[in-house]
């Protein structure tokens, strides 16, 4: 039915596409979130709503956009992006920089609050203020990376539509649990849903130890 | 630096006893939501070296005071003015430590970077403020795991990097126990013997007895009197300073 | 904001991956009845062989598959709703239309049969049968060769339960696949090409009711995307996939392949082969 190095093949592109999406979305979305929650600027307000907002957005919208703007025929065709991994890592990138951002203004914003009379008592300048704070949020940041990562993972509508499932190019552990499904094989979908589950799981158990040692070390 | 100084402190106005002010505090005024919160603030603090305990009720004013003064905020009228030769910066502790989620040890380096002390420094300063602050046996402890009193006292040492001109002390102990308070207050003591100028906000009237080289009064954002602590205890100038002393100020 | 600039940064770091595409690749838009039914796993391989020629196969209805190739995201298309492709080609966005294979549709349902459709003449009888038991019938409604195949048998039988918004009539908006769960999960009818269904694992109970009947007929064409419509395309791939699919090899390939021991398409891109109904 699905031979085991294909298999693999699917397990790997799955990470490598997420996993990918997660750190470009954590370079954004941290910052991002760091701003929105240290500096006041006009539009915050806005911006910060609209991110939360897009927390929301559906995953089929966001790949049905990005399937606009990469067709051959629309504004960034010349890319040739459509139907590449790249483009799948573009889509989730979308979709998990909302969610890592969110996470982070509010760590940082606690944080902020937290240390902000302190470091200005100490006459920090902003940018030793800035990496005081990241250095502090570390343990909390991988809360909002794994919520990332469970976004990315688990989502399908847009990988489907700008990656468009073609086997051992841009076929990933939903898209290929879609198409089981739709072949009436229900077993194998499941199976690959439960590897899916084991997979998260075993990140989610990783970071999780990964936290509390950094968190013990920190502030027992 | 001299050897026996074990605190990277410089003794400060010892040249010429009373030859001036320190920080000449003038008028200054804030408001907030239509209220006054200081009005016509005015007091010198002297070059000399010692503890002026800045005392009065809840709602006085007073880490309102300490903040302006530390420059975490503006007042709107009124000036403060630093003596042409002070130096260094002005070290604070609040009443509820805030310490990083490191190490005791690293907690004093970030300090230390943030300060701008050149790298090769860093480790003789280190080692100097631990022992000040007597906890060189927890030095690689995380920082939030310590006792009350440990916390405050690296809170201290904090403070004392730089080399301060100026210690301004929110309310130090007052969630400490009588031990960990008479530590810390050993500490205090022992920063103003070598020469430096503190400023203490407390409402723990024993331990202005105890430390207290000189007493701010200030009662619904106005300075009530200055005056030497001995002088104050054994007879406050004002009603108000006396009342607060046998406990029936009403604020 | 900085916000525009991020993707065009993201872009440009992007663009050397794409530019190491290989040049001997086409994408096919196809239909997902001849990617759920394995032919494509076992054509395509052969191809690769005999022409060093890599396809990626985006599989998707042959409405969107043709729409998904008018706005030139593909080389090729290989789909089944003959009047559709002909516009498609008419509209100068494909060049050429040629017959690559068949088979046809056949009616689902519960075995149990509660409309009678067993003994229905032919196709409209039996669509009139489910009409007037107003038994379930899961429809694909989602603009495919098969969808539009339906349509059409349901006018002939002078039925329109779509429009209708009939109860008992469920358009599931999905691929052929998840119709027949769908079907399988509420013992409705439905119209399927014969390949996914001999292909579907999840039967529960469904069995074909109904078969044989001439206006069952299932052609699937190829064409290859215009290169004046899609300057980018890579019209030689295009070229090199119609000329293997249509040889006598290839031909003989999509003959060859079996699943459960059955033949699934019938290759008749040689008009040797008998009907070319639609």
């Amino acid at each position: 039915m699905l031979p085991g190095s294909q298999l693999m093949e699917i397990v790997a592109l799955s990470l490598k596409v997420s996993v990918t999406a997660v750190l470009l979305a954590a370079l954004i979305g941290i910052p991002l979130g760091a701003l929105l929650a240290i500096r006041r600027f006009p539009g915050r307000t806005t911006l910060t709503v609209l991110v939360n907002a897009l927390m929301g957005l559906p995953p089929v919208v966001v790949g049905l956009g990005l399937y606009l703007l990469l067709s051959r025929s629309g504004p960034l065709g010349v890319l040739q992006l459509l139907y590449t991994p790249t483009a799948m890592i573009i889509a989730q990138t979308i979709l998990v920089t909302p969610v890592i951002a969110s996470f982070s203004q509010q760590i940082f914003s606690d944080l902020h609050h937290e240390y902000d009379e302190m470091l200005r008592a100490m006459r920090a300048s902003r940018w030793q203020t800035v990496l005081t704070l990241i250095h502090e949020a570390r343990h909390a940041l991988i809360t909002a990376i794994l919520a990332g990562l469970g976004r990315a993972l688990s989502e399908i509508g847009a990988v489907m539509i700008v990656g468009g499932n073609i086997n051992h190019a841009t076929r990933v552990m939903t898209t290929a649990i879609a198409l089981e499904t739709s072949k009436g094989n229900l077993r194998l979908a499941v199976s690959l849903g439960l590897i899916l589950l084991a997979l998260s799981f075993a990140i989610n158990l990783a970071l999780h130890f990964l936290r509390s040692r950094l968190e013990r070390a920190a502030h027992a | 630096m001299p050897e026996s100084n074990i605190l990277p402190l410089k003794p400060k106005g010892r040249q010429e006893a009373g030859a001036g002010f320190l920080i000449s505090v003038d008028a200054l005024g804030y408001r907030r939501g239509g209220r006054s919160l200081l009005d016509a603030v005015s007091f010198e603090l002297s070059r000399d070296p010692g503890i002026t305990v800045l005392l009065g009720p809840n709602g006085a004013g007073k880490s309102l005071l300490l903040r302006l003064i530390g420059g975490l905020i503006r007042p709107d009228s009124g000036t403060i003015r630093f003596s042409p030769d002070f130096r260094g910066p002005i070290g604070m502790v609040f009443q509820k430590p805030v310490l990083l989620r490191r190490s005791v040890r690293a907690n004093l380096l970030h300090a230390l970077a943030i300060a701008r002390i050149p790298r090769r420094e860093r480790t003789g300063m280190l080692a100097r403020l631990l022992v000040a602050a007597d906890l060189t046996h927890c030095a690689e402890s995380p920082a939030r795991a310590l006792s009350g009193g440990e916390q405050q006292r690296l809170a201290m040492a904090r403070a004392l990097v730089g080399d301060p001109g100026l210690l301004l002390l929110d309310e130090p102990t007052a969630s400490l126990d009588p031990a960990a308070t008479a530590a810390f207050e050993a500490l205090v003591c022992k920063v103003a013997g070598e020469g430096a100028r503190i400023l203490l906000v407390t409402h723990d009237l024993h331990q202005a007895r105890r430390i207290a080289d000189d007493v701010l009064f200030l009662h619904k954002g106005r300075i009530f009197e200055h005056t030497p602590a001995t002088t104050f205890f054994r007879a406050p100038a004002s009603g108000e300073a006396d009342a607060y002393c046998k406990g029936t100020l009403l604020t | 904001m900085r916000l525009p600039a991020l993707p065009a940064v993201l872009f440009v770091l992007l663009l050397p991956l794409a530019a190491l595409a290989g040049k001997n690749e086409i994408i096919l838009q196809s239909t997902t009845s001849t990617q759920n039914s394995g032919l494509y796993e076992y054509l395509l391989p052969l191809l690769e062989r005999d022409t060093g020629l890599r396809v990626k196969v985006v599989a998707v209805g042959t409405g969107q598959a043709l729409k998904n190739a008018r706005n030139c995201d593909g080389d090729v298309v290989l789909v089944h709703a003959r009047d559709a492709e002909e516009k498609f080609v008419a509209d100068e966005y494909g060049l050429k239309r040629n017959d690559v294979m068949y088979n046809d549709f056949i009616l689902i349902g519960p075995e149990d049969d509660p409309a009678g459709v067993r003994e229905a003449r032919d196709i409209t009888e039996a669509l009139q049968r489910i009409a007037a038991a107003r038994a379930p019938f899961a429809s694909r409604g989602d603009d495919s060769g098969t969808h539009r195949k339906e349509l059409r048998l349901w006018k002939a039988a002078g039925l329109d339960p779509g429009a209708a918004r009939e109860g008992w009539y469920r358009e599931t908006g999905s691929g052929m696949g998840a119709t027949l769960n769908i079907a399988a999960g509420m013992g409705a009818y439905a119209l399927t090409d014969r390949a996914t269904w001999i292909s579907f694992a999840n039967r529960e109970g469904l069995a074909i009711l109904h078969e044989g009947d001439p206006a069952l007929f299932n052609q699937y064409g190829v064409i290859a995307v215009n290169p004046a419509h899609c300057p980018g395309m890579n019209i030689k791939g295009a070229e090199t996939f119609i000329t293997w699919l249509l040889s006598d090899k290839g031909q003989k390939a999509i003959a060859s392949y079996r699943l459960k021991g059955q033949q699934l398409f019938f290759p008749n891109a040689h008009p040797v082969l008998p009907g070319n109904g639609g």
